[in-house]
């Protein structure tokens, strides 16, 4: 049976790509006949200031808006969301369901043991891994690191199909796209830094199929049922 | 009649503007015409709206995050879908700027938004009193200090006595409709008042959505400058012969009975939009099981959020019904007395400090001690259904776990 509702909320710093990943996921669950609905929450547009996205996926349809305060899944995009307490809830997991998923982009271990204690307490599995650099190792660029976190999330959670992902990549980039005013600039940059679209689209597909491979392989040998 | 077209604007149905889009028969574009499914952020469908809706002039305070909206629809200038784009130097001398447009005949478009709106305020009743057909998209935002740029409805309280049509959208479905059949109810005759057309900003101007959208090919008939109940720019005859010698400073019987009268005028042009706006938006609100005993009241995305709350409910076996108030302004009085009529409780969810549609609803229903005055957050906070769903249950006096403990 269809869970009713996977609820993902993405923790970041401006100029990560968080309401980005957030609008390919809401793309793909779209493409795959699904409801979703994803929305953003920042203040100021700034680099490195905190910026979270939300994105709803389910089979009927979603009319919840704004922050997301119970969800299922949270992708943490940036050491300084716990390091620094840059989320928009204190501390950056509060709110997780029982039997969540946790995803961390760090080299290093973060939780303290009072963190992993509450985590273990509501079975919350806890994917630790630095998607930044494997997105400099794929695609050149620590810019495609939320393409690393897209790939990890549908790994584990299987919530949309790689097909479906791989067609909102092709939407997002392939054609000219405002999310906002520094959003729109921020394309710009990478464009260039690709030099040609086409190679854009690549590099972020195999940055997200190299990260979903690790993820799946991961979820499937600690044998994890989170999937909807 | 409703929603009739001007013997200029019928001349024009089935040619083409100069962008190759078909003028089209509002009733026939609304409900007849195919339409196809989108993904769309608000801010882009807001464009997709005024792609259709053959729009003279757009006049933008460009500011950021508002919405993307103005920007956007820069891009559709750039196109040649839009007659002038003008920026003005801030929300004052945009509204100003707009004002000068619509009373040179112009079919007028704005976006504001939160602190903008409050900065821009002297000009909304100058509108509504020269009878400018202008639409004004709001995309509220907070307005207090500490800053926001999150949707709080605080503006659109402000707005209510403006004399200006006010519609809430819940979602960017209704505001793709409702920009188009906004224009139509706006610029009719016997109504011919500027329309601000509210939502609540990041969640739906911000959020990626399903909307179905008309062909891109077909758009409104023309504005018809002839329609206004006023003349156009005419400095001895009102309403610019008003804000010229304005009588009330003569201080005599006539002055004052003028000025009086034209306002009770224009708050019956917005009375009597109703015969037009409620066969195109289907009426001032919509009701889900108003035979239950609990009802939630509400607009915009606290509608939304309403909806959440009732499912939740509704898995532990307690049936609620919903109103949604589509039009503020005018305000539907005899439909909710109707709506409201077997309730026993009505919840009024809210996203702004002072409930101000809670006072709106205690002034118009009978028995108003049913009317429960929330919840309601502020400053940009999000609503989840399930503080909706503890308000209810803590009113029936049920027993309720902690909202961070529920993980529902």
């Amino acid at each position: 049976m269809l869970k009713k509702r996977t609820n993902i909320r993405m923790s970041g710093l401006g100029g990560q790509g968080v309401v980005t990943s957030a609008h390919v996921l809401a793309m793909a669950a779209n493409k795959d006949g699904k409801f979703s609905i994803s929305n953003p929450f920042f203040g100021a547009e700034k680099r490195m200031a905190p910026a979270e996205s939300y994105c709803r996926i389910g089979p009927e349809r979603i009319y919840d808006r704004g922050e997301l305060v119970f969800p299922d899944i949270i992708m943490v995009f940036h050491p300084q969301v716990i390091t620094l307490q840059k989320s928009y809830t204190a501390p950056f997991y509060s709110g997780i369901k029982k039997d969540g998923l946790l995803i961390i982009n760090s080299n290093s271990d973060l939780l303290n043991d009072e963190d992993k204690e509450h985590l273990k307490s509501l079975n919350v599995a806890v994917y630790t891994f630095d998607g930044t650099a494997l997105a400099m190792e794929i695609a050149g660029t620590e810019l495609a690191s939320n393409m690393a976190m897209i790939g990890a999330v549908v790994g584990i959670s299987k919530v949309v199909t790689m097909e479906a992902v791989d067609q909102a990549i092709q939407e997002r980039f392939g054609k000219k796209y405002v999310a906002s005013g520094g959003t729109a600039t921020l394309d710009e940059a990478i464009k260039k830094k690709f030099a040609k679209k086409e190679q854009l689209l690549q590099k972020n597909m195999a940055t997200i199929k190299k990260s979903y491979e690790l993820a799946s392989a991961w979820a499937e040998s600690r044998k994890l049922a989170v999937a909807v | 009649m409703a929603n009739e077209l001007s013997e200029t604007q019928k001349s024009q149905i089935g040619k083409q503007n100069k962008k190759g889009q078909t003028y089209t028969d509002p009733n026939h574009l609304f409900f007849k015409a195919p339409r196809t499914a989108a993904f769309y952020t608000g801010s882009e469908v807001i464009k997709e709206a005024i792609r259709r809706a053959n729009v003279d002039v757009m006049v933008a305070y460009p500011i950021t995050p508002q919405s993307e909206a103005a920007a956007l629809i820069g891009e559709l200038y750039a196109e040649g879908y839009i007659g002038d784009y003008l920026r003005g130097e801030s929300e004052f001398a945009v509204m100003g700027q707009c004002a000068g447009a619509a009373f040179g005949g112009a079919r007028v478009f704005t976006t504001t938004a939160g602190p903008g709106t409050m900065r821009a305020m002297e000009n909304f009743p100058m509108w509504v009193g020269s009878r400018l057909p202008i639409q004004m998209i709001v995309t509220c935002r907070g307005i207090n200090s500490p800053l926001s740029i999150q949707p709080d409805t605080l503006e659109m309280y402000f707005l209510l006595g403006t004399g200006m049509l006010m519609w809430h959208a819940e979602t960017a479905q209704d505001f793709f409709d409702w920009m188009l059949m906004g224009f139509i109810v706006s610029e009719q005759p016997d109504v011919h008042l500027p329309l601000a057309l509210c939502c609540d900003g990041f969640f739906v101007t911000h959020t990626k959505d399903t909307v179905m959208l008309t062909p891109p090919d077909m758009c409104l008939p023309s504005y018809d400058p002839y329609r206004s109940p006023v003349v156009c720019m005419d400095m001895e005859s009102p309403p610019v012969r008003m804000m010229r010698d304005p009588f009330i400073m003569k201080s005599n019987y006539i002055s004052y009975m003028t000025h009086a009268s034209w306002q009770e005028e224009t708050r019956a042009a917005c009375e009597r939009s109703r015969k037009h706006t409620i066969p195109l938006i289907g009426g001032l609100i919509e009701t889900e099981n108003v035979d239950a005993e609990i009802l939630i009241v509400a607009s915009g995305t606290a509608v939304s959020q309403g909806r959440e709350a009732i499912r939740l409910m509704e898995d532990e076996g307690l049936r609620v019904g919903l109103v949604k108030i589509k039009s503020l302004r005018p305000f539907p009085f005899e439909e909710l007395r109707e709506a409201t009529k077997n309730a026993k409780h009505i919840f009024v969810p809210e996203f702004n400090v002072i409930g101000w549609l809670a006072t709106e609803l205690k002034a118009a229903l009978p028995d108003n001690h049913r009317i429960i005055a929330g919840p309601h957050v502020a400053g940009g906070m999000t609503m989840p259904a399930e503080v909706i769903v503890e308000e209810i249950q803590k009113t029936l006096g049920k027993r309720v776990a902690t909202l961070a403990a529920r993980g529902s």
